[in-house]
């Protein structure tokens, strides 16, 4: 019964991100296509803080490695734009083999400030090192290929790939690699007597969380042609903190949500007011008091209480 | 797979294929011009953000918001002092909005990332503040003009030469905002200095948003220059001007300062830590020619307080779009042509009481003043002449291929001998 309910919604879903081009116009399917690479970033997020139980605060970081490595490879170096793609994606794998090495020994609050400080070190590096960085003025040029310009190719090309990387995130997390992520999760020292070597599993969770975030940045890549340090910011990694846990933390598809209500609430919200971001801070209290678990999440609690009092 | 699944994969199989691209049609000349325009209202930089709209708007209304016979509409976009967040906006205002062009930004790294846009979107992009050196040099873009505007390194240089021929200083340290502007402001006045047998013993780069500089300070204070020529803007410029009092080198060491360093977005709320800080410019507010009286009079009455750099380059802007828009009776659909009269505008009427034309590479040029900064009869501070630089252009002494040679003004290349 769950699996077919889930199915039903999976497919609906996907057959209303398609249809978004037709319906809506050129500027606002690239709010869309921001959206869903958003939506990456935050799943990416949700793996650790969700399913993992350690929350990090280095992701944006991460994705923004990925992003300058792509418009760096592209601009500068005058190579090609798939391969630089792939480097952004090693070169966060890299980035978050390092991060994990140092941080998963410490959990809560501890992990939070170790990951936000080595965040702060790779924006301090792109910040200074200007050669390379460009520093405050970032790096531009046009790296999206020709046949992807038209907004809603670019579209219907990152709604494929991030179907892909969202299957492969979620068989992750179905996995019984993911289940002993949970498990850590709940009890670290319980898995320990059980034997699992947790570190290693949490430095695995942490690479494959990294390198679903230097998709993201890949992909962000393409779609802005500039990069510049804001995109490594610490206001990076906040902003898909922020939308895994209104989407719901554990709940991976939270994460689109979450994506689609603040690129919604930044970008029409803020037609209409200067004040947007008072009005996402409002949600965001509201949010914590009335659905902690998240919109998505609390959508599911309401369909299994109203199971339980069949 | 189901039957539902089916139909609507081969509905949105199908819309792929016959999907094509819309030309847009353009509106012939008659509803209202919609101008774009992006401003720092967030950020580092509000201060002057703010200023932005009050230039620009003010001579709209002074028109009465019409232009070549059509009426004029300003959409304004705030671009958070930040170039991820400039682009957004960009996009939106081009893309949704529809605006015919677009106009402001106020930090340089801004001002590039939409200029990149501007170049593939093909949108007119003017640019009254951006100062980046390589719009009208080695990196012309020819849908980007400076109108009304400057380079960062065109004011600089005369104040090196009045620093070394008339205040006699031979050892300078510098110390800015490590960005473009920073970069080529230090880079200008650097050259210029070095060439006439100055010394910079010491250059210091701090991020945008510094909250303390004692540790520059310090060690500027170690050194023992001549003068320090400092390049902040905005919040930055106002804690540099404190801590430097604060610290006692206000007295000690002569303080040279950009022309944003004592703009009146900065000094208005300051006190005597401001005083006796010399700069350049092409503006002065506090200068009595009656042009200038006018429009300072003007400004002060419609929004209580001293016009800066910000709005009086908005204002001279809006006046040169005005002119152009004259010339082509109000039909900017008409893009080349449109360009075409922006560039060959020569303003008569500018607030600078004296005429302003752009130079064969897209730049104005300016008498350039010495300024310093002194307290008015009603305690208000502003920046009044002292010296005059006649017909200053982006190049000034230089010629212009050969200058263009050497490499843009960065962190590692200041136009210094190397050591």
């Amino acid at each position: 019964m769950n699996m077919t309910h889930q199915k039903v919604w999976t497919v609906c879903t996907i057959v209303l991100l398609a249809l978004i081009p037709f319906a809506l116009s050129g500027y606002q399917t690239s709010l869309a296509t921001l959206m869903l690479i958003y939506a990456l970033l935050a799943m990416s997020i949700d793996i650790m803080a969700g399913y993992t139980g350690r929350t990090p605060l280095c992701h944006g970081a991460i994705f923004g490695v990925a992003t300058y490595v792509v418009m760096y490879y592209v601009t500068s170096a005058g190579g090609n734009p798939w391969v630089g793609m792939l480097l952004g994606i090693g070169l966060a794998a890299l980035v978050s083999l390092v991060f994990a090495l140092l941080a998963v020994r410490t959990s809560g609050v501890y992990f939070l400030l170790l990951t936000l400080a080595l965040g702060m070190v790779i924006w301090g590096v792109c910040q200074r090192w200007t050669s390379v960085t460009g520093g405050e003025n970032g790096l531009r040029g046009a790296v999206r290929p020709d046949w992807l310009v038209d907004p809603s190719r670019f579209y219907y090309f990152v709604l494929a790939v991030g179907l892909v990387a969202t299957l492969i995130m979620w068989r992750f997390v179905q996995s019984p690699f993911g289940l002993s992520l949970k498990g850590i999760r709940e009890s670290e020292s319980r898995m320990k007597s059980l034997g699992y070597h947790s570190t290693r599993h949490l430095i695995i969770g942490f690479v494959f969380s990294g390198v679903m975030a230097g998709v993201a940045g890949v992909l962000y890549a393409l779609f802005n042609s500039f990069v510049s340090p804001s995109s490594v910011a610490l206001a990076q990694s906040v902003k898909g903190l922020l939308m895994a846990i209104i989407g719901g933390v554990g709940t991976l598809f939270g994460g689109v949500v979450g994506a689609a209500v603040i690129i919604i609430l930044e970008n029409v919200v803020s037609s209409f007011t200067e004040r947007w971001s008072m009005v996402l801070g409002v949600l965001f209290v509201l949010t914590m008091i009335f659905a902690p678990e998240g919109i998505v999440g609390k959508l599911r609690s309401i369909k299994w209480s109203r199971k339980g009092s069949k | 797979m189901d039957r539902r699944t089916f139909l609507a994969s081969s509905a949105a199989l199908t819309g792929l294929a016959v999907h094509g691209s819309f030309n847009q049609v353009l509106a012939q000349g008659t509803g209202p011009i919609k101008i774009g325009l992006l401003t720092p209202l967030t950020g580092v930089v509000a201060s002057g953000g703010k200023e932005i709209v009050e230039g620009f708007n003010l001579y709209w209304e002074q028109v009465g918001k019409k232009a070549g016979g059509r009426d004029i509409e300003v959409f304004i976009e705030d671009d958070g002092s930040n170039p991820d967040i400039a682009l957004q906006k960009a996009r939106k205002l081009t893309e949704q909005t529809k605006v015919d062009f677009l106009v402001g930004d106020l930090l340089a790294n801004t001002g590039l990332a939409v200029s990149e846009y501007a170049k593939t979107a093909g949108i007119p992009y003017f640019i009254p503040v951006i100062a980046a050196d390589d719009l009208t040099q080695r990196k012309r873009i020819p849908n980007v003009i400076r109108v009304a505007g400057y380079t960062a390194s065109q004011m600089p240089r005369p104040l090196a030469d009045y620093a070394y021929k008339k205040m006699g200083y031979r050892k300078i340290i510098t110390i800015s905002q490590d960005y473009t502007f920073g970069h080529e402001q230090c880079g200008g006045f650097a050259q210029m200095f070095t060439e006439l047998g100055g010394e910079i013993i010491a250059q210091h780069w701090n991020p945008l948003n510094t909250q303390d500089f004692s540790p520059y300070l310090a060690q500027i204070q170690a050194a023992k220059p001549d003068a320090v020529f400092a390049m902040e803007t905005g919040a930055d410029a106002t804690r540099f001007i404190s801590q430097w009092t604060n610290f006692g080198l206000k007295g000690k060491i002569p303080l040279l300062g950009a022309q944003n360093f004592t703009d009146q977005s900065v000094i208005r709320t300051m006190g005597p830590e401001a005083e006796g800080i010399i700069s350049s410019a092409h503006f002065a507010e506090g200068n009595d020619a009656p042009a200038t009286k006018k429009f300072v009079d003007e400004y002060n009455a419609a929004y209580k307080h001293l016009p800066s750099i910000y709005g009086f380059s908005h204002y001279s802007a809006a006046l040169w779009i005005a002119q152009a828009i004259d010339a082509v009776k109000g039909n900017v659909e008409d893009r080349p042509a449109f360009l075409e009269a922006i560039r060959k505008v020569a303003l008569t009427t500018s607030p600078l009481g004296r005429p302003v034309r752009l130079d064969a590479y897209g730049n104005p040029i300016y008498d350039v003043y010495i300024r310093n900064v002194v307290k008015r009869p009603d305690g208000k501070l502003w920046n009044v002449p002292v010296e005059t630089y006649p017909e200053v252009t982006q190049f000034w002494k230089y010629d212009p291929e050969t200058y263009m040679k050497q490499p843009s003004y960065s962190r590692t290349f200041q136009g210094t001998p190397s050591k």
